[in-house]
């Protein structure tokens, strides 16, 4: 796959538009996290509702366009889901969801930023500690 | 513009094995040198020749391979130290830049600074030159204080005299911006730092490569370099310094090689350079320096210096027509090392890198280890362009063409 491949419509559109970013007035998870490789810089706010689901959800930050696409496509696919749905949620759904791109080792971390930072924020409120499994030392 | 070299590029390019191969098919067009130099044959052979024909542990062995590698390690001194003017006495061999300053922190700072003193240094400063002073400043009770810059990216002056008016007891600088490529007047600063009663320590990392450097003349108290970014291996540099300031100094690390005397409840240390070699040295990445050494200096760094004056001249005339191009850093190419940081348009330099490799071009993008810097030019990353010996104006074509690409997938 070619590069203008990676950067399909669908990946420059979120990225010069994305949907669902800003912060929210008032919201019951926060987190954030950093790629110290680059700089990729991801924010998620969620507001819980009934049935312990993601009743309004917004991501901030600033990176590469496929950090930042991938994160506010993310949000849009988290929207009005259980919380239970975000620790089902896998790296193949987010390569799915940006279309399969052929992405090297150190892009793959800027694709999985924002669900990293999701699952971060949904397991701390769910009591649970997340681990990173494609962490490196 | 006229297109001549300085050296003999397409020659010299068949001493450089890596530049045969193929990335995603494409000719490699190898622009990140600022971050580490690409090898020639005959510093590979030299690793080589001493792991096949003499390996052995230096300064303890009386058979013929360690006095064979004694003679070698301590030549490779000799010649990392009059490369840069100096003395074989007056040189420690250190991992690179990085380590030649926690050196610095450790050996010099933990003896001389004390509370309520202030340190100065600069914000276009590599991380290597700021953390080791934060923390030495945290651990004592110090201040250490950030000169600013001028809009065109060279050190504000005035406000670099100002701060010598509080007789800071170091004053550490780059000699060349690995991001901005600027040039500092060292010569001048120095002798200002050293007229307000501080000791100077130089950040050679992205000077000694490039051009000639007499640290004696620049009248730098420490001066630090790498070897990787000049062509030699990895994990090898040097700290130069005057005898003496070595000798008043505490030891670094503590064991075998630097010491003279052990008994159980203390110990005296072995004459400088050796009293900071802890431990077995590095010698096979000395030795592979002492080849990139012979190397550069049969070229001249003289010539080194011209060609890549050149070759920036042309890249940032060349760059500067692609779209949504803007560059970093003193224009006068005579005034700087060559570094081409710039930004297209709202490409992120990820994603440029990532467009660029897949045209077999190797930049480097991101925060360059120098985030205070990337938060005054109110940037989060930029892309970096470097040069060496082994490139020429094709390379600055070919990262032309890429940036046309870039423009173009991203609709600038």
């Amino acid at each position: 796959m070619s590069s203008a491949d990676i950067y399909r419509e669908l990946i420059l559109d979120y990225y010069r538009s994305p949907r669902n970013f800003g912060k929210l007035e008032k919201f019951d998870i926060d987190a954030h996290d950093t790629n110290p490789l680059c700089g990729d810089d991801i924010g998620m706010q969620i507001r819980v509702g009934v049935g312990r689901s993601i009743e309004e959800i917004k991501f901030s930050g600033k990176g590469c366009a496929i950090s930042q696409a991938s994160a506010s496509m993310l949000t849009e696919l988290a929207k009005g889901k259980p919380l239970e749905w975000v620790k089902q949620l896998s790296k193949e759904d987010i390569f799915k969801m940006l279309g399969d791109p052929d992405l090297g080792p150190s892009r793959v971390k800027c694709a999985l930023l924002g669900m990293k930072v999701l699952k971060m924020g949904v397991y701390g409120y769910l009591g649970a500690h997340y681990e990173d499994p494609d962490d490196t030392p | 513009m006229l297109k001549t070299e300085a050296i003999d590029v397409q020659k010299l390019r068949a001493d450089f094995p890596i530049l045969k191969r193929k990335v995603h098919g494409k000719r490699l067009v190898y622009l990140d040198s600022a971050a580490t130099a690409q090898k020639p044959q005959a510093v590979i052979d030299a690793l080589v020749d001493y792991y096949s024909r003499y390996n052995s542990n230096v300064h303890r062995s009386v058979h013929t391979l360690g006095e064979e590698a004694t003679e070698a390690y301590e030549e490779a001194r000799a010649k990392a130290a009059r490369f840069v003017g100096s003395s074989p006495k007056g040189l420690v061999f250190v991992r690179g830049t990085t380590e030649a300053t926690n050196l610095v922190k450790f050996a010099w700072g933990e003896k001389n600074v004390k509370k309520g003193d202030v340190l100065v240094t600069t914000l276009m400063e590599h991380h290597s030159n700021i953390v080791p002073w934060q923390l030495l400043a945290k651990e004592k009770g110090a201040t250490l204080k950030f000169a600013g810059l001028l809009p065109d990216g060279t050190i504000d002056m005035a406000d670099f005299e100002k701060l010598l008016k509080e007789s800071p007891r170091l004053v550490a600088f780059a000699h060349c911006s690995n991001v901005l490529g600027t040039i500092n007047d060292v010569h001048a600063m120095c002798a200002k730092a050293r007229a307000s009663g501080a000791t100077t320590l130089v950040d050679g990392a992205q000077s000694v490569p490039h051009m000639p450097v007499d640290v004696g003349a620049i009248g730098a108290d420490f001066y630090a370099y790498s070897g990787h970014k000049m062509l030699g291996p990895t994990g090898i540099g040097a700290l130069v310094a005057k005898k003496e300031l070595l000798e008043d100094m505490d030891p670094f690390q503590g064991g075998g090689e630097m010491i003279r005397e052990v008994f159980l409840d203390h110990a005296t240390w072995n004459d400088v350079p050796y009293k900071f070699e802890a431990g077995t040295v590095n010698i096979a990445d000395a030795i592979g320096l002492g080849a990139a050494i012979d190397y550069l200096n049969a070229i001249g760094m003289e010539k080194v210096r011209e060609h890549e004056v050149r070759l920036l001249k042309y890249a940032l005339e060349t760059l500067s027509k692609a779209k949504g191009f803007h560059s970093y850093g003193p224009s006068d190419p005579q005034k700087r090392g060559g570094v081409v940081s710039f930004n297209l348009g709202d490409v992120h330099p990820h994603d440029l890198a990532t467009i660029l490799d897949e045209e077999g071009i190797a930049i480097r993008s991101g925060h360059h280890c120098a985030q205070p810097l990337m938060r005054w030019l109110n940037v989060a990353a930029t892309s970096r362009a470097s040069f060496h010996v082994y490139n020429s104006y094709d390379d600055v074509d070919a990262l032309k063409a890429g940036l046309d690409k870039a423009g173009s997938i991203f609709r600038l």
